[in-house]
Formats: C-alpha cells, sequence, structure tokens
C-alpha cells in the first residue's frame, strides 16, 4: 500500500532544484476512543457555550482574540489574521547546511518524508551525500498558511525533512559544573565507563513494541467478542545503597549476560 | 543510591491538558491518585514527573521537565458578549447537553460500531506501576535518526545524593554515549534516548517504529547506486552552503512576533479592546514553572559552569535569559528586539 503526498514542491539548494513530493513521516497508532452519550451511545458533538447565558454561540458569531494581559484581550478580525500570514510557495529553501551535531534533539518536532518527483537522480545523490558526511541543511518553507523552518537530512538513502521548533521554544538551560565534593572518585569513574562498555550495543528500533497498545487492542477485540481478559503484571525491582557495590555487581552481571549472550 | 522515599505531593497531573487520546488519557484519573511526583528538595516548580534511572544495578533518581514550551500566542474565542467561549459537549442525536457523567468511551470498529469500554476496564491492561527508566544500553549519539524524537526532558536529580547522577553525566560525556531506555509514565510506555550534555541529563521521548511510515511503505522508488559524478552537483551545492554558524535569527517564531505587535499596536489605539473576567487559563504558572528549571539545577548541582555553553541552542537560552524571565511576568517579553537574542 503506498501513501499519497501532503504536498509537491521543489527543493532549492543554492543553484540546485529537485523537485519532491513531501509525505508524513509519523502514523497514528494510538487507540483512539470516540464520546458516546451513554444512553444511546450515539457520537457526542462539541460547540462553543456563552458561560454568561449558557447558549451555543454559532460559529459565524465567534471572534478571534489575542490575550495580551490577564483578563485583557484584543479581538481580530478575519483580514487582519489573513494578512499575518505567509505568502504562499511551492519552494523548499535550503539557506545553509551545518554539521548534524549543530541542532541537538530538543528541537526536533516532526518528520517528513520528501520523495522524489521527477529528479531520481538529483533527490538520491542529495540524501547520498548529505548522510556521508553527516551535515544537516536547515530549510524554510511555507505549506498550507504556515511558516516553516526544518532539518533536512539523509537517512538510510532517503531524504527527511523535519520540523524544527522555533528558538523560543527551548527552555534556557545552561551547562553546571560538578561540585567539589560531590566528584565521583576515579574508580567509581573506571567502573562506570566499563559498565557503559558491556552495555554497549547497536541501536535497533524495531527491538522495541508499545506493548500496552497491543493489549489495549486485545482488550477491545475480546470484549467485542463478548470475552472477558485479564492479564499479570510483572514485579519491579529494589535498588541498593552503594555507589560502588552496584557498580561492581553490574559489571558481574553484565560480563556475564555477555559471555552467554543476548 | 537507594530510592528514599519521597514526601508525597501531586505531580502535574491534571494540568496537562495537551496529551494523546486513546487508553492513555482513561488512565490518567486513576494514575494520579495513586502516584506521586515529589521534588526531593522540596522547594522549585514541581516536576512532571519523577522517576529511577536504572543501569546495572545502579539507581539515580531524577525528577522530569519539559525541555521545550509552546511560543504561540493562542487565538482564544470570544462570543458576542465578550465573553471566553466554553466548549461543551451535546448528544448528536437529540441536542441534549452532556455532563462528563453521560459520556462514555468507546472504540469504532471500521464497520462504524461501537466497543464501549470503562476506566476499569482499561486499567486492567495498563502497564505495570513502575517508576523505573531502564536504561538497558548504550549507542553512539549519531545512531539516533531525528526522525525518532519525539519529546525532550530536563533531569534534574533527585534523592539525598546527586553522585551517581553525576557519574553517569559525566561517564556518557567523555564517552559519546546516548542511553537508550524504557519507562513508563502515566499508563503509558515510553522508548526514551538520554543524553549527557554540559553535566546534566536529558531525556527524549521517542516514537515506536509502527508510529514511521518507512520509504517502503510510502512507496518510494529503491535507492539507486550512484556514481561519483552523479554525486558531484549535490555536493558542491551543499559545500557552497556549509557554514559553523547555525543562524537562530532565522530559527525565531516570527509569526507570533507579528500577532503580538499587530495586537500591542491595536490596544494602544484603543480598538478592539476587550476586558474580561477572571481568564480561566493557568498557562501562566505553567510558564513559570518551566522557567525555573534553572533554579531548581543550581539548587541541586550548585553554581552554573563559568565554561562555554556546548551548544548553539544553549548560547541563544544564555543570552535570551533575561528576555525570558520578562516572559514568566506577561507577555509583553514576545516584542523583545532581534538583538537580544543574538
Amino acid at each position: 500500500m503506498t501513501t499519497r503526498a501532503m504536498w509537491k514542491a521543489d527543493l532549492n539548494v543554492g543553484e540546485l532544484r529537485v523537485p519532491v513530493k513531501l509525505y508524513a513521516a509519523v502514523q497514528d497508532a494510538n487507540v483512539h476512543f470516540r464520546l458516546l452519550h451513554s444512553k444511546d451511545n450515539t457520537p457526542v458533538k462539541q460547540q462553543m457555550v456563552d458561560p454568561s447565558t449558557q447558549e451555543p454561540v454559532a460559529p459565524e458569531a465567534i471572534t478571534r482574540a489575542v490575550q495580551l494581559d490577564r483578563g485583557v484581550f484584543v479581538r481580530l478580525t478575519k483580514e487582519e489574521q489573513a494578512a499575518l500570514e505567509p505568502k504562499p510557495s511551492r519552494a523548499i529553501t535550503v539557506e545553509r547546511v551545518v554539521a548534524a551535531e549543530k541542532l541537538d534533539e530538543r528541537w526536533f518536532d516532526r518528520p517528513y518524508y520528501l520523495g522524489p518527483d521527477g529528479d531520481d537522480e538529483g533527490y538520491f545523490a542529495l540524501a547520498d551525500t548529505l548522510e556521508q558526511k553527516g551535515w544537516i541543511g536547515i530549510a524554510h518553507w511555507v505549506m498550507r498558511n504556515k511558516s516553516y523552518a526544518g532539518a533536512l537530512y539523509g537517512n538510510e538513502g532517503y531524504l527527511l525533512l523535519d520540523t524544527l521548533r522555533n528558538a523560543q521554544e527551548i527552555v534556557a538551560i545552561d551547562a553546571v559544573r560538578t561540585p567539589p565534593g560531590r566528584s565521583p572518585d576515579p574508580r567509581e569513574i573506571k567502573l562506570a565507563e566499563t559498565l557503559i562498555g558491556t552495555l554497549e550495543d547497536k541501536f535497533d528500533p524495531d527491538a522495541y513494541h508499545d506493548e500496552h497498545r497491543e493489549k489495549v487492542l486485545g482488550l477491545l477485540e475480546a470484549k467485542a467478542k463478548g470475552k472477558v481478559v485479564r492479564f499479570p503484571k510483572a514485579a519491579g525491582r529494589k535498588p541498593s545503597d552503594s555507589l560502588l557495590k552496584d557498580l561492581q555487581a553490574s559489571l558481574k552481571v553484565g560480563r556475564r549476560s555477555a559471555t552467554h549472550g543476548r | 543510591m537507594a530510592a528514599k522515599k519521597r514526601t508525597t505531593r501531586r505531580s502535574a497531573e491534571g494540568k496537562r491538558s495537551r496529551r494523546t487520546t486513546g487508553a492513555a488519557t482513561a488512565q490518567r484519573a486513576s494514575d494520579g491518585e495513586s502516584e506521586s511526583a515529589a521534588p526531593a528538595h522540596g522547594g522549585g516548580p514541581r516536576a512532571f514527573w519523577s522517576g529511577t534511572i536504572t543501569f546495572g544495578l545502579v539507581s539515580v533518581p531524577v525528577d522530569l521537565y519539559p525541555a521545550v514550551r509552546s511560543s504561540r500566542t493562542p487565538l482564544r474565542m470570544l462570543g458576542p458578549n465578550d465573553q471566553l467561549l466554553q466548549r461543551r459537549y451535546y448528544c448528536s442525536a437529540d441536542d441534549e447537553a452532556l455532563t462528563n457523567d453521560d459520556i462514555v468511551r468507546g472504540y469504532e470498529w471500521p464497520d462504524g460500531s461501537f466497543t464501549v469500554v470503562n476506566d476499569e476496564e482499561l486499567e486492567s491492561v495498563a502497564p505495570r506501576k513502575s517508576r523505573d527508566i531502564d536504561l538497558q544500553r548504550f549507542v553512539s549519539r549519531d545512531e539516533i535518526p531525528p526522525k525518532m524524537l519525539q519529546r525532550p526532558y530536563v533531569l534534574a536529580p533527585a534523592g539525598e545524593s546527586t553522585k551517581a547522577y553525576h557519574l553517569l553525566a559525566q561517564t556518557m560525556e567523555q564517552t559519546g554515549r546516548a542511553g537508550i531506555a524504557t519507562f513508563i509514565m502515566r499508563g503509558r510506555e515510553y522508548l526514551a534516548a538520554i543524553f549527557a550534555e554540559g553535566g546534566l541529563l536529558r531525556a527524549t521521548t521517542m516514537r515506536f517504529v509502527d508510529e514511521l511510515r518507512t520509504p517502503e511503505s510510502i512507496g518510494l522508488p529503491a535507492v539507486p547506486k550512484l556514481t561519483g559524478a552523479q554525486r558531484k552537483d549535490a555536493e558542491a551545492a551543499l559545500t557552497e552552503l556549509k557554514t559553523d554558524d547555525l543562524d537562530l535569527e532565522a530559527l525565531e517564531d516570527d509569526y507570533t512576533r507579528a500577532l503580538l505587535e499587530l495586537a500591542e499596536a491595536k490596544r494602544a489605539a484603543g480598538r478592539d479592546v476587550v476586558e474580561v473576567e477572571e481568564d480561566m487559563s493557568n498557562e501562566e504558572s505553567e510558564t513559570a514553572d518551566i522557567i525555573d528549571i534553572m533554579s531548581v539545577l543550581k539548587q541541586r548541582l550548585g553554581p552554573a559552569s563559568a565554561a562555554a555553553p556546548h551548544t548553539a541552542s544553549e548560547k541563544t537560552a544564555r543570552a535570551r535569559k533575561d528576555a525570558t524571565a520578562v516572559a514568566a511576568a506577561g507577555r509583553g517579553s514576545q516584542k523583545r528586539s532581534r538583538k537580544t537574542a543574538r
């Protein structure tokens, strides 16, 4: 089964122009419920209500407003809102290219796949070069009346474009220095390094599943068939009280599991 | 580092309205009653969640704080009587106004039929109650593809001793490793990556593979073999744009700035200003909570380092601190000039 493209655009990298299609990389896998009226199991609907009259307000009588201070709002007309929207465009423009480390994990918001739309060679060459060099293109575009900044990068031979959070959204954090006296001693550092070494592995995303989601679906299927289901619960684990002892004990366990294979 | 019994304090549970629908929502109520999140050091803003990183047999108690906040100013809905409108539920069949007690949750099957489930049933399949952030393996940081990253948090040390926290943060940073962990938060399972930078630990929840499309599932063509000649143009074009400077000004929220400027101009001109009785949103307190993270970290980890910030974003963050402090007091801060943000 193939996915339909959300949008078509020209990807501009300096002089290069590569036509692309944009696809959402995220697919909703959550179990969604609808709200029903318990009396007759019909879906509920939502309406906006004026709290002073308790009466629903018709959509055409609703205006949008911006809050400036507590209790102080300024109404905006439809024309004013429209004037704030960016001009429509079919261009995704890469403004600059930086090393991937320049953007830490906090910036990344929503991923999109780009697919080639007529120039496969240009598309795959860009994807490959970005991936091989570990570079990210900082791109800007306007889609559906909204302007976006994004990170263009290569992954497994394909181009992805992740929308980025904006600079104001990243909460201020300074680097901190370990206060003297609370620093781990060399023996602990050595052990911790060894422990991290034993737990070192390749990252395998396929190894992880949301089992809970699967259980909820199982419950729903069973219930639809009129069955009652129970699932066993796993037990927790108890921590100890010496950092050094814990590190040493962990290493023993780690080595054993490493020799016997995982 | 024994996870000491911490003083009971309600988590920020009820306050969070932005969450995914689904089973998680159903468990929120029960979860909030039986579990609690508490910063061990009493003061400071409330943690979003508290847990214990376990790697090997070592335990590192931590508090989670959101590492990002929304910068968008919401457009609120006003009615003709200058009232902030409220969302209400009605029966779609007979227009009867409904209260929470009249509403049940139903799963819709493809044929349009519903299976109604209640909280108790959903609880029976809830993940076990655990506060362990199970750090199972360490990988190279660049092995984590950005497409998996979901929501970032700052991890502040909790508990009496911060030694294990320092040890983990320091060692991970020196070895350039990221941790892969799984944990259960508010009735939902999470996969997370743990990063160490500047002496601090951060965690980002990650999308499970079934939440992501693949090139195959989308139907993209197979990756061809490329020759050096084919790569030449791409490489030249990219190299031309290569720089060491992440232009943070270009990553600012221009829309919100323009929106607030317009609103302020209209207020100054006395146009379309509406005074509304007490606004019910608790947005302000939430903003203040988030901005105080630095004070929590300072309190628990000692003073901020004088060393240069480690990332470009921390650099802006640092430069922006004054402007951000104003944001806690009111919304006018968004007006700050571009200069202060550099």
